[in-house]
């Protein structure tokens, strides 16, 4: 017997996030369990600190029923799924055209300098870590970035000091 | 006439309370269609009267679109909203549903009495949280008030509605991507036929609409589809949002009836920053061609407009650059944009793209080869037409429209492995 097999569905997760999980599974007719894995692995990531681990995503498909690899397949194409450790603030940075021309190098650059973290990197005390991302359709407000659930817009170097030093 | 559709009521305040929506004869159109049982027929004559072509960027004739449904199938059916903005360039639906969310709920309910479908739901990007809480609110008033759900207004019609949150993918923009997504698959569009009006969300008859198409519904059939059609010119009906953005002064979002001249956008935005001088606009987000300022500042915005000067109009939005920005830097940020959301499904746009974006980064590096040009012209031709999905043609369309216009510009990099246009360098 595989260890997926033992896994007891009302063991899963805290009564919370299976309250979570089944708000979505409700919006989706009967039988249609598999439309909620996007939303389950969301509020699954949230609680594990911003990433995924193969052993919570098998947990998400036990809950669904899904095979594992089904799920695996959509956590890896999605790019807001996270399977290495990221900071607590998650700093998405946009640099499609309209940032680009906006001089989101600039931004980039800065944040570099000032973190010592380049993509995909995290700030030894956990706190930060970097992603370019496409554009997020903000384009009025370009160069902007987006931590957590939060858009930052018309960004500069000056006012990208001020909004890290907010973020805990 | 601005603002005449969708942001009528940005003068309100809390614009999208649904006290605030009613005041201007929000959900009056609903109330009427169900409480007197308005013939389905009847509703979508009045959309093919209107004009009104699809907002997301492939212009399709909506009334058209509702009218292959098959109401009387025994089996469900589904609306869908395609709230995906993800086109570069593009921010318009963003702000319908932070400032007209009520438009959307009563434009997504007529629809789905219009196609017979008891459940509809909206596929909001999965990074637009500020304005998927905004959209849940009104679903969530709207429920309160009985215009969704069961038995609306005692008409004996359910429907619910329900948001669907992406998870970063701009291929789940194209329709049918976005149903794979809802199954809870991965992005990956379908092949057609079998056209979504027949098989779609879980096997069954789906109609999919853009934001700011389903959103005009009211105004249509609340002032009469004539009275929008005329708004616009011949073959491009109504008002539309354009998203500028780039070297204007103010950029934004801006609804202005279709044929306005595009000179009259570019003031609306400001005109340039800076004094600085307007080079070139991408008219209708980053797969529409590129037009050299001085050609794109006699044209209108319109459909046929915009294709005759061998672009399109697509999402409406417009990147307008300066004199200082370099179109080789422009393109190799584009085709990467395209190489890294290539679904990987089909080999010409998998490795196509790939090949766009390696040779133009290249060039844009200094090593690029004498002939360079002509291969991308060869790769991009190899790309359009041959793929399950419209992504390989947003890819490639770009590239061609760049060496067009711009072709001593690559040329200048290859040759001298520098930039002409100093800053962009």
């Amino acid at each position: 017997m595989s260890a997926l097999e033992t896994l007891n569905k009302d063991e899963l997760f805290t009564p919370e996030i299976r309250a979570e999980i089944d708000r979505e599974i409700a919006k989706y007719p009967e039988g249609q369990k598999q439309s909620a894995v996007m939303a389950a692995l969301r509020i699954v990531q949230d609680d594990n600190g911003g990433w995924l681990t193969q052993e919570r995503m098998d947990e998400v498909a036990a809950y669904l029923d899904m095979p594992p690899i089904a799920v695996y397949e959509v956590a890896t194409f999605y790019s807001m799924y996270e399977h290495k450790p990221v900071g607590r603030n998650k700093l998405c940075i946009c640099t499609n055209v309209s940032c680009m021309i906006n001089g989101s190098d600039k931004i980039v650059e800065h944040l570099n300098n000032k973190l010592g973290i380049k993509w995909g990197e995290v700030t030894e005390d956990g706190r930060f870590s970097l992603k370019e991302v496409e554009c997020l359709g903000a384009c009025g407000g370009a160069p902007m970035m987006q931590v957590g659930r939060k858009y930052y817009e018309n960004l500069t170097p000056e006012t990208l000091d001020s909004i890290l030093d907010e973020l805990e | 006439m601005a603002n005449e559709v969708l942001f009528r009521n940005l003068d309100l305040e809390r614009l999208w309370d649904i006290d605030q929506y009613r005041s201007r004869g929000g959900y009056e159109v609903l109330t009427r269609i169900l409480t007197q049982k308005t013939p389905p027929a009847e509703v979508i004559e009045w959309m093919k009267t209107s004009g009104l072509r699809g907002r997301g960027g492939a212009g399709f004739p909506t009334g058209l679109k509702w009218s292959f449904i098959n109401r009387d199938a025994p089996v469900d059916k589904y609306l869908v909203c395609n709230s995906d903005e993800g086109e570069p360039g593009t921010f318009k639906d963003r702000d319908i549903l932070r400032y007209n969310p009520h438009a959307l709920v009563e434009g997504m309910v007529i629809a789905s009495y219009v196609i017979g479908a008891h459940r509809a739901y909206n596929y909001i990007r999965g990074e637009f949280w500020e304005p998927y809480e905004r959209f849940q609110n009104a679903i969530d008033q709207a429920r309160e008030a009985g215009l969704v759900g069961k038995d609306i207004l005692g008409s004996g019609y359910d429907c619910e509605v329900h948001v669907h949150l992406g998870g970063g993918a701009y291929v789940c923009g194209e329709e049918t991507a976005l149903l794979e997504s809802i199954e809870g698959k991965k992005g990956q569009p379908r092949f057609k036929p079998p056209f979504p009006a027949h098989v779609g969300l879980y096997g069954c008859p789906t109609v999919i609409n853009n934001t700011e198409t389903l959103s005009s519904v009211p105004s249509i059939l609340r002032e009469g589809a004539e009275w929008f059609r005329d708004l616009g010119v011949e073959n491009s009906g109504g008002s539309k949002l354009f998203s500028i953005s780039g070297h204007v002064k103010n950029p934004g979002v801006f609804e202005l009836p279709m044929g306005t001249p595009f000179a009259e956008l570019f003031e609306l935005a400001g005109g340039m920053r800076d004094g600085s001088k307007l080079k070139a606009v991408i008219p209708g987000g980053s797969s529409s061609p590129v037009i050299p300022g001085e050609i794109m500042m006699d044209l209108t915005m319109d459909y046929d407009c915009i294709a005759k000067a061998g672009s399109m109009l697509g999402s409406g939005a417009v990147i307008v650059m300066d004199d200082t920005t370099c179109m080789v830097k422009v393109l190799d940020r584009m085709s990467y944009f395209y190489h890294e959301e290539s679904c990987g499904q089909c080999t010409p746009c998998r490795e196509g793209t790939g090949w766009l974006w390696r040779v133009v980064n290249r060039i844009e590096n200094g090593e690029g080869r004498p002939e360079d040009l002509d291969l991308l012209l060869d790769v991009q031709g190899r790309i359009r037409g041959k793929t399950i999905c419209a992504l390989g043609d947003a890819a490639a369309m770009p590239v061609e429209g760049m060496l067009r216009h711009y072709r001593d510009e690559f040329q200048y990099h290859i040759d001298h492995k520098k930039c002409m246009v100093g800053a962009g360098a």
